[in-house]
């Protein structure tokens, strides 16, 4: 995790507010070294967390966060992590072989995928429920702290032909079962394209699900190029938007940071005080 | 990939890959070396050469092992395909294992407009005479007195030492010869012969890139291509060639179309495509006809599932080849995206704006930079 990243959220593994919707946005930048960061960060905080890695292998993802200074597999084997490697999930579904006994969650991409996908967020649902029963507590497993979604990232589900409006109403309802009943935390990462004009026909279903899901969302953060162009010791911008809803009404607050990613972490300073400049 | 990594090849700081000896570090793991291959000094990542040594220093030293080279063809599909053949090539060379794929030109076309390696100490690999001299050297009467160490060394010691050197030079105007390139194991899939079932199921990946996938898929398991196969026979790298996907031929409708019916097929194939790479030792290049494509958004979806791009856009038939700036260069190069696998930054190239030549008479890498922020790199002819 990124500690000047969580200074800036004003959050740590210790106390950090619960039942948030975060949705990390790259727009022709790649957002996410911010999902390493959530994926860490809530490890620490010992929640649950059930993480949709569709982009990559598992490998991919523990190295990083070995990094980082958590391991993955220990999180696995000790039940507090869940993760679903869509990839080779995928590819059973694409060429099922003689046994499958896979679990259903992309069953999606062997029916029309404009069905839903209802079958991933009975998956997500069925991971994150505690587990019951007192044989298990009696076990000495431990018991994690409130239940905590990561995607990475919807916009593959938009590549694999699933329409907007269902990855909106996948992210609804989790939504509505993590952070309201379950008092858990979500965090989604989406890439968008540049940005097309405003022509007629359908816009790919990219800008239209940013827009619902800002909407949904209490924390935003927009990753994005320089608007100077390519720097090496720059690598972009963030903009973190806060969508709280106080007393009367709602109050957002936008701050704009400028970040560096490198091996171990990435930094995050003001606009114009990089050190490379200063 | 990491957890391949260090199952193939023991950590960087060990291991050589130019296992021209046959003598080997006592170390816990088993030390198994694949010629062609050397680990990243970045990440310690398997890499490949693409068989361009200017094109392996932009993406970082090489093709990482498991990760596709998306190439966005040129107009005439002239440069990028020629790109194509010098991987295939290098895998010739090598010794790994192609896989060709193509739906226009039949892969043995392909396969025999291979370039011509240069290198005069490219042994030709003569499978018949191996066994008999590795297996009894001590009964020849000619055995070596003096240099007894090396006595139970296979006789074709050059071609190992050179065909695991890490990247070699071509001769474009000549073609590889015939027992150079029968010596490698190839494996084709030509469309036509491929006739096309109707899938039971409502997948948006057209059927003609589920035949595809599915023989990719064949192919890895029965070649033992896969991480998780067992280590006891020797490993190599499957390099597979996807020539001009996304084309009309492969019955794809993304370049007739701004909105195409079949949006998600292309797509969705890289998606398996990916699957597939990830859990065995192969390399991919895959050529897409992008400047067909009217979508950009469909062609950022293209490119982020693709792990390397590059776009090559040839000043032929251009206005832009009357212009004095470029005289000197055959088109541009466009580095699109560079993976950042197993590590959280990526490494960019330093300079972007970047021209391709190819030269005549040359055998070797000129760089040189000739204006102010600009680097061009060239090809070798």
């Amino acid at each position: 995790m990124f500690t000047e990243l969580n200074s800036i959220l004003n959050t740590s593994p210790d106390s950090f507010t619960q039942g948030d919707f975060i949705l990390v946005s790259g727009r022709q930048s790649d957002a996410s070294f911010l999902i390493h960061h959530f994926l860490s960060f809530y490890l620490r905080a010992r929640c649950k967390v059930c993480f949709l890695g569709l982009v990559q292998s598992f490998s991919h993802y523990s190295a990083v966060c070995q990094r980082l200074g958590v391991s993955l597999a220990q999180a696995k084997e000790k039940r507090q992590l869940v993760f679903l490697e869509g990839l080779q999930e995928g590819l059973s579904v694409f060429i099922p072989q003689d046994d499958t006994t896979g679990n259903k969650a992309l069953s999606f991409l062997s029916r029309d995928p404009m069905v839903g996908l209802q079958n991933l967020y009975e998956f997500v649902r069925s991971s994150v429920s505690s587990p019951g029963g007192g044989e298990e507590g009696s076990d000495g497993s431990e018991q994690w702290g409130p239940p905590v979604l990561l995607v990475d990232d919807l916009s593959v589900l938009l590549s694999l032909g699933v329409s907007a409006r269902a990855v909106l109403d996948f992210s609804h309802y989790c939504r509505a079962s993590l952070c309201s009943q379950l008092q858990g935390n979500v965090v989604m990462l989406l890439h968008c394209e540049e940005e097309e004009e405003e022509d007629d026909g359908d816009d790919e279903g990219s800008e239209r699900l940013l827009k619902g899901l800002i909407h949904q969302c209490c924390l935003a953060l927009h990753v994005q190029g320089l608007p100077t162009g390519y720097c090496r010791d720059i690598h972009g911008q963030v903009e973190v938007c806060w969508r709280r809803r106080q007393g009367d009404g709602q109050h957002t607050q936008n701050k704009v940071f400028q970040y560096k990613v490198h091996d171990k972490g990435a930094s995050f300073f003001a606009r114009g005080t990089s050190s490379a400049v200063l | 990939m990491a957890a391949p990594v260090n199952s193939v090849v023991n950590s960087s700081a060990k291991c050589s890959s130019f296992n021209a000896t046959s003598f080997q570090k006592k170390t816990r793991s088993r030390l198994i070396s694949i010629p062609g291959t050397r680990p990243s000094v970045q990440n310690g990542q398997l890499l490949v050469s693409t068989g361009v040594t200017s094109l392996d220093y932009l993406l970082g030293g090489g093709l990482a092992v498991g990760t596709v080279l998306l190439i966005e063809e040129d107009r005439y599909d002239s440069y990028s395909r020629m790109i194509l053949k010098y991987f295939l090539a290098e895998g010739v060379v090598c010794r790994h294992e192609l896989f060709v794929a193509s739906a226009q030109h039949t892969p043995d076309d392909i396969l025999q407009e291979l370039p011509s390696p240069i290198l005069d100490d490219v042994a030709i690999h003569k499978p018949v005479e191996q066994p008999r001299l590795s297996h009894e050297p001590q009964d020849s009467l000619d055995a070596m007195k003096i240099a007894w160490r090396y006595q139970n060394l296979p006789k074709v010691q050059t071609a190992l030492a050179s065909s695991s050197r890490f990247g070699h030079y071509y001769d474009v105007s000549k073609m590889m010869e015939a027992e150079i390139r029968e010596a490698a194991k190839c494996h084709r899939f030509y469309l036509p012969e491929h006739p096309t079932q109707s899938s039971p199921t409502h997948s948006p990946m057209l059927e003609s890139y589920s035949a595809l996938l599915k023989s990719l898929r064949d192919v890895i398991q029965r070649e033992g291509f896969e991480v998780t196969a067992p280590m006891s026979k020797s490993r190599n790298i499957l390099r597979i060639g996807l020539h001009s996907l996304g084309s009309t031929l492969w019955g794809d409708d993304l370049c007739c179309h701004d909105n195409p019916r079949h949006g998600h097929a292309l797509t969705t194939f890289l998606y398996g495509l990916r699957a597939l790479l990830r859990s065995s030792l192969s390399v991919a290049v895959v050529t897409v006809p992008s400047h067909l494509i009217q979508n950009r958004a469909l062609m950022g979806r293209i490119t982020r599932l693709c792990d390397n791009a590059i776009a090559l856009e040839s000043f032929k038939g251009s206005e832009r080849e009357a212009n004095p700036l470029y005289k000197d260069y055959h088109g541009l190069l466009h580095v699109r995206q560079v993976p950042h696998l197993n590590c959280l930054a990526s490494q960019l190239p330093d300079h972007k704006d970047l021209a391709f030549k190819l030269k005549r008479k040359q055998s070797h890498i000129q760089c040189g930079i000739l204006w102010p922020f600009h680097l061009f790199i060239y090809f070798d002819l």
